[in-house]
Formats: structure tokens, sequence, C-alpha cells
């Protein structure tokens, strides 16, 4: 039978506010264990949440970024349950009255088309410390470091169909929060985590197959890792005439494959109820304007403009507008240069290119924008070739100063001068006279290839400083 | 000297609904619920109990409350918001003074299953 | 210097009649020769106790003391108590010692006030009569072999045997008025939201709240400004600015309305002590206050209300309790269920635990609309009867109890007969309105309360009727026999 698969993700992105959603407890990242674990996070008798406006803030932020309604009267509530690394014995969560209701979001395929997906609600809850199951002899050690740190869980619709649409509705996620401010998305520090709710059913169906819940997957290759194998997992229990059950699953990277959870959590009933330590937030349209005002432009809206305004390709947009760092980067070079294609050419192939192999971050980029659009100007004004700039480039990177410094200093200024050129001309036509007769006795198709080795030629005796143009010119001119 | 006028007719203050005895079984999963063991020998008590109790609350069951507002807060007052903030400092050392198993400043907990 | 109201204490540690430390060794005495009798206090710290007292007599000669510097008060072990065991009348809580102060505590100690020690109570305040206790049940001064009433039944017997000049408690559901009631003394439940609830163990959060106990209205008066106030890191603390409300006890009562709920004279108040409540209202009256008849036609409901709201919140705020960071862990866990199951079942007793049970009933899934969903809108027509009867009247008065204290162990195993107790209490905690007991008569040599409910952040004029009642009766002045020093 042919399966289509279903797939609803539920995100846990933490907030980048520098103190706990509940309490004034710092959120930094690695610090010693229970050492930003104050009394309110410890659960300590009579303490009391009081809600940090930052979390509020970002939560409407992220509402308005995916023009979702903004819950005007939000409730927090409690979630009861007992864990170790839940001090209260219950999360504070939002269960019926949620921040941030059903809105929509654009992503973008690999093949450049887009799609729309439903965005059912987000809301604000705290997030739990962690459990450390090493070298404690056969014990659990629990850091309360990270319970409280203010969370947006995002949930998804069932809208996604395979792997790659799922990473690709992360990455614009992604996109979108880091556009926002509102998250550092460091996903190998756990800010963004992610539970993968996956079914599958006959094509064609419109019923909801039995779901099978990942639990915690933080990282893109992971989540497609992930999937992948449990679409093949469910796959074969349908084949073979099974039933898939509904069950909270783990991936586990190492393996590769998904495996039930093995605590023994009896049917879960979290009873949640309206948190009574706290009330409900109430919120006017006079913040909400307040809010929608600062917005930046967010990474669809730079997209489009970026194909109208630069007259780029889906693709390239898309690159280019992935991060705010990159499309600012990229706005500058052309603000420089003037050319919009070739600065998309050079951000994408070889700044991506050497930032990539050099696993550094736009943001540390030893070649500023204003200095990679110099770069290009010199190549648009014909003061060096582009197989020259790449050259300049390299020496940037390195921290030999400005283009036209390297250029300089490395005496690689495009020849274009004519007696100059033209006395190379002469000198390789001189000493390839067989060359010359062949030329010569070419129909005019032929020629056109073989004019490439006089052009070689006068490129190698100027260590590649001629300006192609102008020697294409000098040779058509000398050889008749 | 007031007078006040007779009483409304006598309510039963408590009309236990025998009708809502509640299982043992039932008993058993919300104490595992609150994590609350309770030794066989007391089940059956507990049981009785809570079923006297529910049966008490179980004539709220009659009143009309048809768009009534649930109120969780008496004074029906909004949140407020606290400015973001680090305000605590690392008190780790007296915390965990009282606290009934530590190393390496972590509380431990018999092994965690997931 | 023990039978002073704190009014006079006041007078004479600034006259310098006294010092403090001479006042709190007075009381530590009574507490050391007494308090065997009444079992009214959990922990008493002597050594702080002194060195608290001479600090506050430092700043009483150096002239910079506040209105309480040098007060010994007695506190409720429900507050939080920097280095001090806070136990909560618990098993679960025998070994905490936080290292913080409830807001409450630290009011107390900016002011200069005394920590006397810590009273005892039910078990996280969860009780009528004060049997509900690790520590044991508290004796009645007036009669030892009644109740005190609960769950402030230390607070309440420590005043009133004159082991403290006053003490603060926490009403849930009527715990500070029943035992003030009980116990012969005055109590005062503000308006939830008034007095900040940090650091006081949480019992049931939409209904919690701190209130002074001790012999007078003024008293009360004095120390609820040293209470009242809001505080930043409650979420549900009041920003209304707090008032003196030693201000207005005076004021007259000419014109006062006095409305009289008809559910509150009917069955089950026993008759004598309906006859001191008429006799106080004939008081009030005398005074210039009109009586009016009013109905709180919900008020059948408020003790159902009122056991599924309660216990719901209970049931999840006492979750924390887990033995992982603080508290009674059990030993030798075999694995996490053990841990928690064993700990929960030993360091919880019958009361705390019948509660958390029927809490998580309410709660859990399939149940949720028909307990907790129905007792909260139940709760706003509870609240609504109060709305319409404050357009009517300016304070509601009727019994604090159905009768006088009664015999320890009577009720301690029908928990719904206990329940009862509550039954004209509840409704203030139901509604968020602030409540108060004063003495009212005697009933066969026990205490009986007059209960004053007032509107919302109306603590002044509750005080200030209280005040002029006291002015004109001397309820409030008599002291149980069995205390030494007893004038009755």
């Amino acid at each position: 039978m042919q399966w289509e698969t279903v797939i609803g993700l539920e995100v846990h992105l933490q907030l980048a506010t520098c103190s706990k959603i509940f309490s004034g407890s710092a959120t930094t990242f690695g610090a010693e264990p229970n050492t930003q674990a104050s009394a309110v996070d410890l659960a300590m008798p009579g303490m009391l949440p009081v809600l940090n406006a930052k979390a509020v803030r970002y939560a409407v932020m992220f509402g308005l970024g995916i023009g979702a309604e903004i819950g005007r009267r939000s409730v927090f509530d409690r979630k009861n349950y007992f864990y170790p690394d839940l001090p209260k014995g219950y999360q504070i969560s939002q269960f019926e009255a949620p921040i941030v209701g059903r809105g929509t979001f654009e992503i973008q395929l690999e093949d450049g088309s887009t799609r729309s997906i439903g965005i059912t609600r987000a809301h604000l809850e705290e997030d739990a410390g962690k459990s450390l199951h090493e070298d404690f002899h056969g014990q659990t050690g629990i850091d309360l470091n990270r319970a409280g740190t203010p969370l947006l869980e995002i949930v998804s619709e069932p809208d996604l169909r395979n792997a790659a649409e799922a990473v690709a509705y992360l990455k614009a996620l992604h996109s979108l929060v880091t556009y926002l401010e509102i998250s550092d998305g460091n996903m190998a520090e756990g800010s963004m985590r992610c539970d993968i709710n996956i079914s599958l059913r006959p094509k064609g169906s419109d019923a909801l197959g039995t779901r099978a819940e990942i639990k915690n997957v933080n990282s893109f290759r992971f989540v497609e890792k992930a999937i992948r194998h449990e679409i093949e997992r469910q796959a074969d229990i349908l084949e073979d005439g099974g039933r898939v059950v509904q069950e909270t699953r783990l991936y586990d990277a190492d393996l590769d494959e998904t495996r039930p959870m093995r605590s023994k959590e009896v049917a879960n009933d979290y009873r949640y109820f309206p948190e009574p330590d706290l009330l409900p937030v109430v919120i006017d349209d006079e913040y909400i304007e307040a809010i929608a005002a600062g917005l930046p432009e967010l990474p669809a809206q730079k997209r489009h403009r970026f194909v109208e305004q630069y007259g780029l390709g889906n693709y390239d947009a898309n690159v280019l507008a992935d991060s705010r760092a990159l499309a600012n980067y990229f706005e500058t070079v052309v603000t420089r240069c003037g050319d919009a294609k070739i600065a998309a050419n050079w951000v994408q192939v070889e700044l991506l290119g050497q930032l990539n192999r050099s696993e550094t971050g736009i943001e540390d980029c030893p070649v500023s924008a204003v200095a990679l659009g110099g770069l290009i100007q010199r190549i648009l004004d014909n003061s060096i070739s582009g197989k020259i700039a790449k050259q300049v480039f390299e020496a940037m990177w390195q921290g030999e100063g400005s283009a036209d410094q390297v250029i300089e200093a490395r005496g690689l200024k495009q020849v274009s001068d004519s007696g100059a050129l033209e006395a190379m001309v002469d000198q390789v036509i001189a000493g390839s006279a067989s060359q010359v007769e062949q030329y010569l006795a070419a129909d005019e198709e032929r020629r056109k290839k073989l004019v490439g080795f006089f052009v070689g030629q006068v490129m190698k005796l100027s260590r590649g400083q001629a300006n192609p143009q102008m020697v294409n010119e000098l040779l058509a001119k000398k050889l008749v | 000297m007031i007078t006040l006028r007779p009483p409304l007719p006598r309510r039963q203050p408590f009309p236990v609904a025998n009708t809502m005895a509640i299982e043992q079984n039932e008993i058993e999963k919300i104490a595992e619920l609150a994590r609350i063991r309770i030794a066989p020998d007391q089940i059956g008590q507990v049981t009785a109990r809570i079923t006297e109790i529910l049966g008490m609350v179980d004539q709220l069951q009659a009143v009309d409350t048809t768009d009534v507002e649930p109120m969780a807060n008496p004074l029906d007052a909004i949140q407020r918001l606290r400015a973001d903030e680090v305000t605590e400092e690392n008190r780790r050392e007296a915390f965990q003074a009282i606290a009934p198993a530590v190393e390496n400043g972590l509380y431990l907990v018999p092994r965690v299953v997931e | 210097m023990y039978d002073k109201s704190v009014a006079q204490l006041v007078a004479g540690l600034r006259d310098k009649q006294f010092s403090s430390v001479e006042l709190s060794r007075c009381f530590l005495e009574r507490i050391a020769r007494l308090d065997s009798t009444y079992n009214s206090f959990i922990s008493v710290d002597e050594t702080a106790v002194l060195a608290a007292a001479g600090a506050a007599d430092k700043r009483i000669a150096a002239g910079n003391a506040a209105t309480l510097t040098g007060i010994p008060i007695a506190h409720k072990d429900i507050f939080c108590t920097d280095g001090m065991r806070t136990s909560c009348g618990s098993r679960m809580l025998d070994n905490f010692v936080p290292p913080y102060d409830a807001t409450l505590i630290a009011h107390f100690n900016r002011e200069g006030a005394v920590v006397l020690g810590k009273t005892n109570m039910d078990e996280f305040a969860m009780g009528s009569s004060n049997e509900n206790s690790f520590y044991g049940a508290v004796s009645n001064p007036w009669d030892t072999s009644l109740v005190p009433g609960g769950s402030s039944g230390g607070s309440a017997a420590a005043v009133a045997a004159m082991l403290a000049p006053a003490a603060t408690g926490t009403d849930t559901g009527g715990s500070i008025r029943q035992p003030a009631a009980f116990c012969g003394i005055t109590g005062i439940k503000p308006t939830y939201g008034r007095v900040s609830r940090l650091g006081m163990v949480a019992f049931a959060s939409s209904l919690d709240q701190a209130g002074p106990m001790a012999h007078s209205a003024e008293d009360c008066a004095l120390l609820l400004n040293c209470m009242a106030g809001h505080d930043p890191l409650d979420s549900t603390s009041s920003e209304l600015p707090a008032e003196d409300y030693c201000a207005g006890l005076g004021g007259s009562l000419q014109g006062l309305r006095i409305g009289l709920p008809r559910e509150y004279f009917g069955d089950g108040l026993d008759t004598a002590t309906a006859r001191c409540i008429q006799d106080s209202l004939k008081e009030l009256e005398a005074q210039g206050a009109t009586l009016v008849e009013v109905s709180l036609p919900h008020s059948h409901l408020t003790i159902p209300t009122y056991y599924i709201i309660a216990p719901a919140e209970a049931s999840t705020n006492l979750s924390r309790f887990d033995g992982v960071r603080y508290g009674h862990r059990c030993a030798n866990p075999v694995d996490l269920h053990d841990l928690y199951t064993r700990t929960r079942e030993e360091g919880f007793g019958a009361e705390v635990k019948r509660r958390i049970l029927v809490g998580t009933y309410a709660l859990s899934a399939g149940y949720y609309d028909a307990y907790y969903k129905k007792a909260q809108q139940v709760r706003r027509l509870i609240k609504q009867d109060f709305v319409d009867c404050f357009s009517q009247v300016d304070v509601i008065a009727g019994p604090t109890t159905p009768g006088p204290a009664f015999a320890l162990g009577a009720k301690s195993d029908d928990p719904l007969a206990m329940y009862l107790e509550d039954i004209y209490t509840l409704a203030a905690n139901l509604a968020g309105l602030p409540g108060m007991s004063v003495p009212a008569g005697l009933v066969g040599g026990r205490p009986v309360g007059l209960q004053l409910i007032g509107n919302y952040f109306d603590e002044a004029r509750l005080l200030n009727v209280g005040h002029r009642f006291q002015q004109a009766t001397d309820w409030h002045q008599r002291r149980p026999a069995t205390a030494p020093g007893g004038t009755q």
C-alpha cells in the first residue's frame, strides 16, 4: 500500500530573557549545578511565582510574527506530575487560554517552492531541570539551573508530510525567532527542542492514523533521521497488518533508532487547573500595537523583497534571508558595490563557503561587508579579474587589509595599459608560430576555440593581471 | 432586640449521596497519582471517608451554574509583570545544607529510568 | 507585664517602665512554666529571643524605635523564619530550617519586634481543632479538656493563656477567627491579598490569608499596620496602599448599617451562643448602628464549595514535599516511586492525606468540570451574595462558630462533623472578604465570638466596630482561670 506521512511538531523554544520566567535567577547556560536555582526555582515552601514581562513580550512578538491572534486574556495553569527535575510537582504552563492562538507560517522547500504551515497555538511555560545519570553510584543527580527558564511551546498543525518538510519548517522557525531576537536558537544548548508527532495513513485517506510521539530531538539532522526511521518502522508494522501503538518514544542518535520510553508513567492525568498563584495576563491593543510597530522585517517579507528589489531567484533569496545578520551583510555589500547579482554570488559562494570551511559565524566574519563590497567594486571597475579577486579575498580573510591594500601590496592590479598589453601580445604571438599558423588556417568557429590559447599565454605572462577583455580585443586585431 | 424572620426551611447540611460510592480501586488510582502510599489495611477506611466527603460535595451538582464564570481569584485581579532582571544570587550552599542527599552540587535521587 | 495589651506594652517600652529583655524573659518564663499544659508552642529559641530583645532595647535607647520595637510576638509555625525550624505542624517539615524569612516575618523584624516562638497548628493548616498536629493537640486555656480551635490553635491558646501578648495566624476557611472565638481573643483575617503570602507555607493559594490574633481589636490594628502592604514577590498581593488601621479606631458607629444574614441564625446555631450574639448586636445598636436583615442565599453551599477548592489547590501545593530537596525523606528508598510514595505516606498525617486525595480526585480527568469548575462557579455565586449585601449594609455580623469549643477527641474521627465547625467562616475566604472575630460572651465558661465581615479592604471599619464594641464590653479582658494571672 502507499502510505502518506502526517507530522505535527511541538517545538520548545527557550526565550532569551536574562532572568527566569517566574523568578529573578539568571538563565546563563553552563553554570555550575544548582547555582542558578533560587528558592522559587527549588520550590521551597511558601515561594511564589511572579511573571517576567519580557517573556510575555517575546511571546507576543512571536504571535505577531506568524500573524496569530494574541490571547487578550491568557491564563496560566498547573500541569501536575511527579518528576525529580520538576521541583513543585507541577509545571506552570498554559492550557485553555494560551497567549498565542492560531497562525500560519510560510516555509520554503529545497526546490524553492513555498508551503503554508498552520500553527495551532503557542504558549508560555517553564522549563524543567536536568537529570544526570552518570557517576552517582547508581543514583541520578538533579541540576535545577534550567528549571524555570522561559519556554514558548509552539504547536504546529499536522500539516507536514515528510522529513524534509519538517526540517524546512524547523529552519524557518529558527530563522523567525532569531530574526525577532526572542531566542538565541542555539540547538546544541537545547534552546530549541522538538517533539515529533508522526503517523501514517493510506494515501488518499483523510483519517489520521495512530501516532507515536518522539520526544526531545534537538538538531535538524536528528529530526530528519528520527522521522525517516519512524516512517520505516510504522510502515513495516502496517504492511505486516499490525497496529501502531500510541506511545512516547525516544530517538537514540547513537543507534539511529527510536525506542519506547521505559518510564512507567501511569496513564498521564495532568490535572490541569488555573494556577492560583498567578492571575490572568491581560493584553490590550496599545501593548500589541507598540510591539507590532517595533518588529523587524521578518524572513518571509525579506525573501520577497530580495526577489523583487534585487531580482534574485527564490533559492538565493532564501539563503540570503536566512538570518538577519547574513541578510544585513548582503545588503551592505550591495549598497557598497551596487550590483546585487554579483554580490549575491560572492556572499553565497565565496563568503559562506569560507565561513563553513572555517566554522565561523557571520557575526565573527573577518571580512566586513563594506570590505567585500570594496573588493567587488574592483572587479566591476576592471581593476582585477574575478579570478584574482578570489586571491584578494583569501588575503583579506587572512587579515591583510582591504581589497585595495592587498591589490597594491601584492601588485595585483589588472594591466589595462594598452601599450604594455600590446607588448605582451606581440611577445606571445612571436613565440607561438605554429599556433598562429593553425589559427590562421582555421575557420571562424574553430578560431574561437584556438584564441583561448593565446589569451591563456598572455595571462600567464601577466601573472593573471592582464585585462582579459583588452587582451581579446588586441589578439583579434593582431591575428590576421 | 432584633427579631429575625424564621430561617429558611432547614436544609440537610450534608445530604450524603450513597449512590456515588467510590470504588476502592479508584482510590488506589488517585493515591498513585498523588504519590501517596496507603497501607493495605487502611485502604478500606480511607475509601469510606473519602466517599463520605465526595457525597457531601456532590450537592453542588444540583446548582444551576449556567453562564456563571468560574472564579479563580476572589479579587478578579490581573497579573502584574516583573522586569526581566537578575535579582537572585547563588545560595546553593544554604539551600543544600538542608537537603537530604546532595553530591557535587546535585540533588540525588534513586536512579531515574527514562 | 504578661496581662497587658500590646498597646500598653508599646507605651511601657517607650516610657522605659521595662525593657524588651525583661518583657521577653517574662513571656519565656511563662512559656517554660506553663506551656506543658497547653502545648501551644512548637519551637522557642530563648537565645535568639533575648538577642532580638537586646537589639530592640538598643534601638529604643537610640531613639529610633518603631511602634512594635521590642514587642515579643508569637508566629504560627507556617511562616518561614530564617534559621529557625518551620514545621507547619507536620512530620514532613520537622527538620526544615528555612534559609529565608517570610515577608510577614521580615516586616516584623524590620519593625524590631521579637520573634517569641513558633506556635502549634493543625498540620499544613488543615483542621478546626488543632488535633491534626504532628506535635500533638493543643489544649484550650479556658478548659484544657477542650480544643482551642484550629488551625491557628497554638497562636490562639498562647495569647489566651498570656504566653504571648499577640500572635500571627493564617486563615484559609476560618483558621484565625474560629480559634480566636474558642479562646476568647480577637482575630482578623484581612481581605485576600492584603498581607503577603510569600514565605507562608501554602495550603490553598486562592483562600490563604495571614492576620493578627491578640486580645483586642486595637492590638490587632497595631499588628496589622506592620503586616499589611503590597509585596511585589506575591502576584496575588494587592497594590492598594495599606492604611493606618489605628487611625479610625475611635470613630462613632452612628449610622452604621449592620447586616444580619438570616442563614447565620438558623438551625445548627447553639441557642446560648445565639443569645450572646444577640446581646452583642444590641450593644452595637445602642451605639447607633442599625441592624438590617439580609440574606446570603448560597450559604448552604459554602462547605461543599470549600471542600473542593481547598483540597484541590492543596493537593498540588503539597506536591513539592517529595523528599528530594528538603524535609522528610523515607529511609533507603528502593527506587524513585518508593521515595515519593513512602516519603509522603510517612510525612503527612491522615487529614492531610485525605484532603490531598479528595483534591486529586476533584481535579482528575473526567471530574474536573463536575467538581472543580462547578465549585469555582458556585464560588462566584457566593461572592455575588456578598456584593449584593454590601450594597445595603456596611458590615455583616453573626456568630463566628455554631457553638463554643468542643471536647478534645469529640470530632477527631468524624471529618464531616469537623467541617461543619467552619460553616460561618468559610464564605469570607471564598469571597476574599475581611472577617474578624471578637469575644462576645461566655457559654458555660467557654468563650464565643461575634463575627464581623466587611467589604473588600474595609479592615479599618471592622477594627473600628470591634474596638468600639470592646470599649463598651469586657469580654476581651477576661482571662482563663487555668492560666496563672487569669481573672475568671
